[in-house]
């Protein structure tokens, strides 16, 4: 039975945690994710969860933390934000590579410098090749249901990965909005316990992790892990499927938002979909055949897929919320062009760079969007395929 | 455990009856002091209980665990070179967590031990430490600190004693070696108010190794051992003088043996004659520009440094024990 509540990202994402009852936290304070340890320490205190919240010294920490105590056999979860992600760099490649399926709430914001505390993708565009799965959450909902499925994708015996799940710091983490939680019994049933099969405390079996890999081992080692993400795609699928059937929400890699019969589509990710819908609505409206492809899966990155979606439209714009600074574009635009390339899909593609350090993207500049791709649709090419959307002009020269 | 600790300790007995639990076919170097701190510390642990062991990277991780082999015997990680402190606070707060849910068998226990060199200790890895041990996990932490980054070809750390020749503080023309004192990690420690840390080293039958091994580990809460681990390579002697150098070390008070119990200093040795400090800088490479003529300044600040931090920590052991 479904319960109606009203939350924010940052409440939704720790209701689920309460729910999932996770052996380990480990967390340190930064914005906008702060909330979420904090909300969590309370249910700590309160008795609520048999959780050993570990609240270490700093971000470095708390992901190595959670190394050691997923290693040791514990399900641990962690939550950050920005320079907190940086400042793990490291030890994110580490979790991966030692296929522990460690679970993130990474409430995105903008890496410094300078320091700005509010919503882009870039914290999560610099650990894209480290080996986590990525799932990206439009809203509330979706930031808790993906939180939900998390365990149940990273722990998978074909996939054994770190999952982050994504969300807008501030624009979904702090703003309240209906929200249909599970309750308590569902989602211990359908998370299940974490039975791992080789682990730390395991005093019958004592096993070492985390060797010195020399040039004899180490591309096998991560030829497993590159095997196990593309196992991942599918186990994905049937975890979705599963959630669908039990709650009627529905999820797959992508969301297609009128997109069967579209002329012209953005791709993009996170909560520009929902202005991006409104938008679409409005243009449907006005008999522009305008449509939406929201990629939920990041990593692994379904490009075969994306680009059979994308095939029949006449113009798509990748909206990037992160700038690659690399004078090509920026990383979704590069991943969804190349995977177009490689399926011999021929579509003007365009890239708009947009919403750095938290600028707000209106249903206007999304409308200016499908306005360009309509002329390059008649033109049938493009002038300038690496844009800005919403920059002031004059201040860059 | 107190009645134990008073027993007399005999190595031949311990060695016979206690399998070790850090194996042959490491590759650490021959005269390294490392591998015999590993082991004799790992010896502490009671026969019955399981451990596991978090390693900083560094000499002792990269020579004993190269895949597809390991000479621990017990269950082992290895993250990073500034987190075994982090690494195995979470290991024990899993334990904690699944022990309190009775996810693992009530009836067998497990400690947590954690390794590091200097370098993975008094500077990259002071964060993770500090804060592993002001959180109050059940860990022992030891720093085999051999004063310098010996794993990647010595270069200087915050242990590193004054006036070494180090690969990045080479003793020049103009600046004679590293210019400044090593840091007091142990008196570090003793400030994040622990119920047991305790500084010691691999000397006679290991005796003072051992039992602080057995106290840190079996004391509840965090522990910490710093332990002098001498480096042929580093520090320039030959393989077989490690045990010399060791002796020279405690017994010029280069190197003082003692524990902090609950805030109160035992030293654990006093020699009976203080040798001078050229006895134990002599046989050392590193120190050789020091004996060169118009250089016996160096050997008297060095001295004069030695002398203060002795007086320092007897000055210690008679106010705490006042205050008692």
């Amino acid at each position: 039975m479904s319960i109606r509540e009203r939350l924010s990202g940052n409440e939704a994402v720790a209701t689920a945690m309460k729910q999932i009852n996770p052996d380990v936290v480990a967390a340190f304070p930064i914005t906008p994710s702060t909330e979420i340890p904090q909300y969590f320490s309370t249910f700590v205190a309160n008795g609520a969860v048999d959780t050993e919240f570990v609240a270490v010294e700093s971000e470095h920490s708390a992901m190595s933390a959670c190394i050691g105590a997923q290693a040791a056999g514990a399900r641990a979860m962690t939550a950050t934000s920005a320079n907190g992600l940086s400042l793990m760099w490291e030890m994110i490649y580490i979790a991966s590579s030692l296929r522990l399926p460690i679970v993130m709430s990474l409430v995105n914001r903008a890496v410094s410098g300078p320091l700005n505390i509010h919503n882009d993708h870039s914290d999560a565009m610099g650990v894209r090749d480290a080996g986590w799965i990525m799932l990206f959450s439009e809203n509330n909902q979706e930031a808790y249901d993906n939180t939900l499925m998390a365990h149940r994708i990273a722990e998978h015996k074909d996939v054994m990965l770190p999952l982050m799940v994504c969300q807008d710091g501030f624009i979904t983490s702090h703003s309240i909005e209906n929200i249909e939680l599970e309750d308590d019994e569902f989602v211990k049933k359908f998370v299940g316990t974490y039975k791992p099969e080789h682990y730390l405390l395991n005093a019958n079996e004592p096993m070492a992790v985390g060797p010195l890999d020399v040039q004899a081992y180490l591309f096998e080692h991560k030829a497993q892990q590159g095997e196990a993400m593309k196992n991942a795609k599918n186990v994905i699928l049937e975890v979705s499927k599963e959630f669908e059937k039990l709650t009627g929400r529905k999820y797959g890699l992508f969301e297609e938002y009128k997109l069967d019969d579209a002329e012209v589509a953005i791709v993009c990710m996170n909560s520009t979909a929902g202005t991006t819908k409104y938008v679409v609505d409005a243009l449907r409206a006005k008999g522009v055949k305008a449509g939406l492809l929201k990629v939920r899966v990041f990593r692994p990155f379904p490009g075969e897929e994306i680009a059979k979606a994308l095939s029949h439209v006449k113009a798509v714009a990748v909206l990037d919320k992160s700038d690659s600074l690399n004078a090509i574009g920026g990383a979704l635009f590069e991943d969804v062009t190349s995977s177009m390339f490689v399926q011999n899909v021929h579509v003007p593609t365009v890239n708009y760079v947009y919403g750095i350090g938290g600028r707000d993207t209106t249903a206007d500049q999304i409308e200016s969007v499908y306005s360009d791709l309509l002329e390059i649709a008649k033109a049938g090419k493009i002038d300038n395929p690496y844009r800005y959307l919403g920059l002031r002009k004059g201040d860059v020269k | 455990m107190a009645d134990e600790m008073k027993k007399p300790y005999n190595l031949k007995e311990v060695v016979a009856n206690k399998p070790s639990r850090f194996t042959e076919g490491h590759r650490m170097c021959a005269g390294c002091g490392a591998p015999v701190v590993g082991r004799m510390v790992l010896r502490a642990l009671h026969e019955e209980d399981h451990a596991v062991i978090a390693n900083a990277t560094g000499c002792m991780e990269v020579s004993t665990f190269i895949y597809p082999y390991t000479a621990w015997t017990d269950s082992f990680i290895h993250t990073a070179f500034e987190c075994a402190g982090a690494t195995c606070s979470g290991a024990e707060a899993a334990y904690k967590s699944m022990k309190k849910q009775g996810k693992l068998p009530q009836d067998k226990n497990t400690k947590f031990i954690a390794f590091g060199g200097d370098g993975g200790t008094y500077d990259i890895g002071l964060q993770s430490l500090s804060g592993a041990m002001e959180r109050g996990h059940d860990m022992t932490y030891v720093c085999y600190d051999n004063g310098a980054y010996m794993n990647t070809g010595i270069q200087r750390s915050s242990a590193t004693p004054k006036f070494s020749d180090t690969t990045t503080t080479p003793a020049g023309k103009v600046i004679p070696g590293k210019m400044q004192s090593r840091k007091d990690l142990t008196a570090i420690m003793v400030g994040h108010h622990l119920p047991y840390v305790a500084q010691s080293i691999a000397v006679g039958n290991f005796k003072d190794l051992y039992e602080k091994s057995e106290k840190a580990i079996y004391t509840e809460g965090p522990t910490f051992l710093n332990v002098l681990a001498p480096c042929p390579r580093g520090w320039g002697y030959p393989t077989d003088n490690l045990m010399n150098i060791n002796k020279l070390a405690i017994d010029t008070c280069y190197w003082p043996l003692y524990e902090v119990v609950d805030g109160v200093y035992h030293i654990t040795y006093k020699p009976a004659k203080k040798l001078p400090i050229e006895e134990f800088l002599r046989p050392q490479k590193r120190f050789k520009h020091m004996f060169a003529p118009g250089n016996e300044w160096m050997i008297e600040d060095f001295q004069k440094e030695v002398d203060r931090r002795w007086q320092e920590l007897l000055d210690l052991e008679e106010m705490t024990n006042k205050q008692k």
